[in-house]
């Protein structure tokens, strides 16, 4: 196996302490920090989901198959920031206000940060005013709202309106997650997406960056 | 003969329904801790316990599921013993030697595996909870809605402990056939892994409604020898007009009991979008399975 596939496999499975030796060896070697990422990591993460989707990976396959990428992006991170790379974008995620489940919420937020992303964890119970912060002071792009109680799910909606009303609403891209939450919910309060699950989460945040890019440079092209 | 056989000597129990929905009726703000309310607002919590003993209940739970250290706001942490107690007084003074009082003990909502929180806080926080129920006076202890094996197995070092009968519920809702926990745990393998653990009785409840539990149910019952507890959901909510809806209604729940009895079933009741009237439907199916 070559040193990128031993990296794959090490994600894939979730084994930490594998993932960041290997990668500490091959930027020894002399490989570049960013094809480990998107040569072995990315495809690794991608292959994780696909595995849950499938259900053979369930939240712990997940969780540890994040872990691992975490545990080689603490090594490969000052490279890229020394390098002036830029990640694929920020995204602010948190639980609304009334709710403190955050298991959800760590996942998509773990599941996030492999997929490459910059997370800005605003925890559970998070009032609007925080949201907006993280988007005027933070520059998050795109805004993922969690709820696991169907009584907290209207949460959602006054936050997206608290985002409005601060100015900020068509800058970013929101999308709405949680138990309880459906796709015809995400359309009726106004968000932008909906999140089946911690992996569809990255792949629809994915999308929602380029959207946003297209629709920036429709506004620029002034149509 | 444990003292859960000996309840069951007669046959199946009827449980309870719903508390959160039944305290939000009676006034609770949503989104709002109901367990505080055993302090500020007893008389509430008493009338949805006497309600459920009036449609039949033999064994009722406690407004206690949230009562733990950690689940509780912060500002009321320090009071999780006194909130047991008074739950566990409430229930009991409601049944009135009419219906067993079952402990409820909800999950932390968070994750050991995700380092969310250590197993030495998990086991501290229920430590409290725990004894605090037991010397309440509770018949029993209930963990339940629990998604993940590892807290399920740490609350369940604290329960036993007090050496009152612990039943071990687990929430079956992910997967395309919803019959795995959050972590991908099939039935067979949790009915192995509590029996093991030193469970009184194991079951399921919340979940995706009552259809799916009685598989459930059959699948758990070729796993172990214990008795098995069931409190499915009235079906998944929908949203009409802005608001959230159960459409199932009592009778088409009832409906499904034989089935879940045949299944194996000892202990019978509702979880979300239930209510006394579910109960009392329940008491009325449960008299006709009695008497064919």
């Amino acid at each position: 196996m070559s040193a990128m596939e031993q990296l794959y496999t090490a994600v894939l499975e979730g084994d930490a302490k594998s993932s960041a030796l290997l990668t500490a060896q091959a930027l020894e070697a002399g490989a570049d920090p960013m094809s480990l990422i998107t040569g072995a990591m990315v495809p690794a993460m991608d292959e994780a989901g696909r595995r849950f989707e499938a259900e053979d990976y369930f939240v712990p396959e997940l969780l540890l198959a994040a872990r691992a990428m975490k545990a080689s992006m603490v090594l490969i991170r000052p490279l890229l920031v020394a390098s002036g790379a830029k990640s694929l974008g920020r995204v602010a995620v948190g639980t609304v206000k009334g709710d403190l489940h955050d298991i959800g919420k760590n996942l998509v937020a773990s599941m996030l940060e492999g997929g490459g992303f910059d997370v800005i964890d605003l925890g559970a119970d998070v009032p609007p005013e925080k949201f907006i912060e993280a988007v005027k002071d933070k520059g998050a792009q795109v805004v993922c709202l969690s709820a696991l109680l169907t009584v907290t799910m209207p949460a959602m909606k006054t936050t997206i309106e608290a985002l409005k009303a601060a100015g900020v609403r068509d800058n970013i891209k929101i999308l709405v997650g949680g138990a309880p939450v459906t796709a015809q919910y995400a359309t009726e309060i106004g968000a932008d997406g909906f999140g089946e699950n911690a992996n569809s989460a990255v792949a629809l945040t994915r999308r929602m960056l380029v959207e946003q890019v297209a629709d920036a440079q429709l506004l620029s092209e002034g149509k | 003969m444990s003292r859960v056989s000996e309840w069951l000597q007669g046959g199946p129990l009827l449980s309870d329904g719903a508390w959160g929905t039944e305290l939000i009726a009676r006034g609770l703000e949503p989104g709002t801790c109901p367990d505080v309310w055993n302090l500020s607002n007893p008389d509430a919590v008493a009338g949805v316990a006497r309600a459920y003993v009036e449609a039949g209940s033999r064994v009722i739970l406690t407004n206690t599921f949230r009562a733990n250290p950690v689940s509780l706001p912060a500002e009321f942490a320090e009071r999780a013993a006194e909130i047991n107690a008074a739950g566990v007084r409430i229930s009991k003074s409601a049944a009135a030697g009419r219906a067993l009082v079952f402990a409820s003990i909800g999950p932390t909502g968070k994750m050991v595996m995700a380092d969310e929180i250590s197993e030495s806080d998990v086991k501290a926080a229920y430590d409290i909870q725990t004894c605090a129920l037991a010397d309440a006076g509770a018949d029993a202890l209930l963990i339940e809605t629990q998604s993940d094996p590892m807290e399920a197995e740490i609350i369940l070092r604290s329960a036993k402990a007090t050496g009152l009968p612990v039943i071990v519920s687990f929430t079956f809702d992910t997967g395309k056939a919803h019959d795995r926990t959050l972590t991908g745990d099939t039935p067979e393998r949790i009915a192995l892994r509590m029996e093991q653990a030193g469970a009184d009785a194991i079951g399921a409840n919340c979940g995706s409604g009552i259809e799916h539990f009685v598989l459930l149910c059959r699948r758990m019952r070729q796993s172990c020898k214990l008795p098995l507890w069931m409190k499915p959901n009235a079906g998944l909510p929908v949203i009409e007009a802005g608001k959230l809806h159960y459409q199932q209604s009592a009778n088409e729940f009832a409906a499904h009991l034989p089935q879940l009895l045949l299944a194996g079933a000892s202990f019978v009741g509702g979880c979300c979008g239930t209510s006394p009237a579910f109960v009392a439907a329940l008491k009325e199916q449960f008299a006709e399975c009695a008497s064919e």
